[in-house]
């Protein structure tokens, strides 16, 4: 869920009990309020009638509700005494709207001119409860609704824009390489938690910087510091057994260390190779066809080919371009190919399909398939070839690694390599 | 022809100077950037061998002063340093070659003798030996005024011996010269044993005065008849 609508979510839920609870409350204070009102409207009343009636002994005989909105009847003394004024709901029918009617009722009692005791009753209209409910909430909903809607648009505007120096943040964070760091800016903005997070983020990414290039001046040290001692060696024994006094098996003994060495120069190098690769070294790229860098290791492998018996077709579906370094390019078919050639029968086939969106390697070879967990990992050898450094298809994995491809196996009688850009049918 | 390697190892400078006076050379070393930088500006060289890393500078400043000098030693970096980057900026820089440690004492010769032909046989490119006369520009091969067909690997194989002519080369040395770098699993012995036999046969029938020889099994020697 993205953080506008998070906003938006727990705004709306924290909204709607806020807006509960204050109707709840204005409701019982209007309530109140209007009670108050009326309670006194009914004492005004009560003392202007009581004032009439000394005058006026005619109004002492209305003994009900009629067009007037008071009754008075006459009451023994002994219960007057007790009478206080009391204020209480009720209901009473209305003609006009042909129900009963909710009304607030003053029982109170007096003494007229002529020594008797009177009883007062007067009413006057209250406050449909229901209808204010009813009301209410439908003004809340509204209201609800209405803040509800200004709410998305501030989101979708006020906090968008508050909010996009964080999404260039971000932006610039996913397209970061350590390899080419030149391209992170930090975004211009006043908010002191975005100042923050740019400062850190800098200081983070110059250490991440400094980090990469002591590991990359280590990892090309070295190479160097090994490369040379390595050297010495090979060309040494070389010297040494060009000399004519070395007997048959000194001169093999020598080759077998020469052999020795040369594994491992070529694990040397490998192994560099893919610090590099996982190192992101490997900056330059441009556009390379995918068809023009397989057809080429294919001529280049022909002869080794030819001498192994093994037939190379090519099958053009399509032009698979991609953006990247062109020598990964060539080390990725090349290391491939050179499997499926070489761990091949004689008489067997490497079928190369290349639509455009991946390629396909297919050869023919031993029955049983490789283990498909392993056999990218480093080292992982099926025989124990001394020639192989195990580090062909790590190299691979590493490639297709780097630039987001799948890389596939599967066995089906023949051992089938696919590469190709990942959410893209072939 | 005279030779000057500039490298900061002795040992490896000992090899290399052990190796190249075995060609007849003349071999002067230089182990350091001022050595070298002095020796650059007395005398002339037919070829320099350029290690980059010095202790006191750096061999991309002497390939700059060497071209400021406007001289035409040819010159063929030799380095630990395996980036693109350096090889780009050593070959705009001037450099003939670019030849990354560890090497074969086969492949130095080889290429040492192409940047020599370069620069001495002034665009005609040619080696002779025998009765073998190889072009190295229409990379045709002629036997006593005959053609001899002979497919891309065999040219490849027979320039890198005749490069080293005499001397031992091993299996492992023509392994990596036909396969390059990063080849995983380059020891294709079979493959270089079949390509050896069939050039040992072509040879031998155009009668071409020279033979590839066995060496107990770990290499190969180009002997003139």
């Amino acid at each position: 869920m993205k953080l506008l609508n998070h906003t938006l979510l727990y705004l709306s839920v924290s909204l709607l009990a806020v807006l509960g609870l204050w109707a709840l409350i204005f409701y019982f204070n209007m309530l109140e309020e209007v009670k108050d009102s009326i309670d006194d409207g009914l004492a005004n009343y009560k003392m202007l009638i009581i004032y009439k009636a000394q005058k006026d002994t005619s109004m002492l005989s209305s003994a009900a509700f009629g067009a007037e909105n008071y009754t008075i009847r006459e009451i023994a003394p002994s219960y007057a005494i007790q009478v206080r004024d009391s204020y209480k709901d009720s209901l009473l029918y209305s003609e006009r709207l042909n129900s009963y009617e909710p009304v607030r009722l003053l029982t109170t009692a007096f003494a007229a001119e002529d020594g008797r005791f009177y009883e007062l009753k007067i009413i006057s209209a209250a406050v449909n409860k229901a209808e204010l409910i009813r009301k209410l909430l439908l003004s809340l909903t509204v209201l609800y609704m209405l803040m509800l809607a200004s709410i998305i648009a501030i989101n979708n505007f006020v906090l968008k824009r508050i909010w996009r120096p964080f999404y260039y943040l971000l932006n610039q964070l996913k397209k970061f390489r350590l390899a080419n760091a030149t391209l992170f800016r930090p975004a211009t903005t006043t908010v002191t938690e975005f100042r923050e997070l740019n400062d850190t983020l800098l200081s983070l990414l110059g250490r991440n910087l400094d980090t990469f290039i002591s590991q990359k001046q280590f990892i090309e040290n070295a190479s160097h510091e090994l490369q040379t001692p390595v050297a010495i060696s090979i060309n040494k024994l070389e010297l040494l057994a060009e000399r004519n006094t070395l007997s048959e098996e000194d001169v093999q003994t020598v080759a077998a260390v020469i052999q020795t060495l040369e594994s491992l120069k070529r694990m040397n190098r490998s192994l560099l190779l893919l610090s590099k690769i996982e190192n992101q070294q490997f900056a330059a790229e441009e556009k390379v066809n995918l068809n023009e860098v397989i057809k080429k290791m294919v001529s280049d492998f022909s002869d080794l080919s030819e001498f192994k018996e093994v037939q190379l077709l090519l099958l053009e579906d399509g032009q698979f371009d991609h953006v990247m370094n062109k020598d990964l390019a060539e080390m990725l078919v090349m290391n491939l190919l050179k499997n499926a050639i070489v761990h091949n029968r004689p008489n067997g086939t490497v079928t190369i399909s290349i639509s455009h969106s991946s390629f396909t390697i297919e050869n023919t070879g031993e029955a049983a398939p490789l283990d498909p967990v392993k056999m990218f990992d480093r080292f992982y050898k099926k025989t124990a070839d001394r020639t192989s450094t195990g580090l062909g298809l790590a190299i691979v994995k590493a490639i297709t690694h780097f630039y987001g491809f799948s890389i596939e196996y599967h066995f089906s009688g023949n051992h089938v390599f696919r590469v190709g850009v990942t959410g893209q049918g072939s | 022809m005279k030779i000057l390697v500039i490298e900061d190892e002795p040992a490896m400078l000992e090899v290399i100077r052990q190796s190249l006076q075995k060609e007849n050379f003349l071999v002067e070393v230089a182990g350091d950037f001022s050595s070298a930088l002095r020796k650059i500006i007395a005398y002339n060289y037919d070829c320099i061998l350029l290690d980059l890393t010095l202790p006191d500078g750096n061999g991309f400043e002497l390939l700059q002063e060497l071209k400021k000098m406007n001289k035409t030693d040819g010159v063929i970096i030799i380095s630990a340093k395996d980036s693109v980057d350096d090889k780009i900026r050593g070959l705009n820089l001037g450099a003939d070659d670019y030849l990354t440690k560890p090497f074969h004492i086969a492949e130095l010769n080889a290429r040492i003798k192409s940047v020599l032909r370069r620069k001495v046989f002034d665009g005609k490119n040619t080696l002779e030996l025998g009765n073998i006369m190889i072009d190295l520009n229409d990379r045709t091969v002629t036997v006593k005024a005959e053609q001899m067909t002979l497919n891309r690997k065999e040219f490849d194989i027979l320039t890198y011996f005749m490069a080293n002519k005499g001397r031992l080369v091993i299996k492992d040395a023509l392994a990596e010269y036909i396969w390059g770098d990063y080849a995983d699993q380059a020891n294709d012995y079979e493959f270089i044993y079949s390509q050896i036999r069939n050039l040992r046969k072509k040879l031998k029938e155009h009668d071409s005065g020279i033979e590839i020889r066995a060496v107990y099994g770990i290499g190969y020697k180009l002997v003139v008849l």
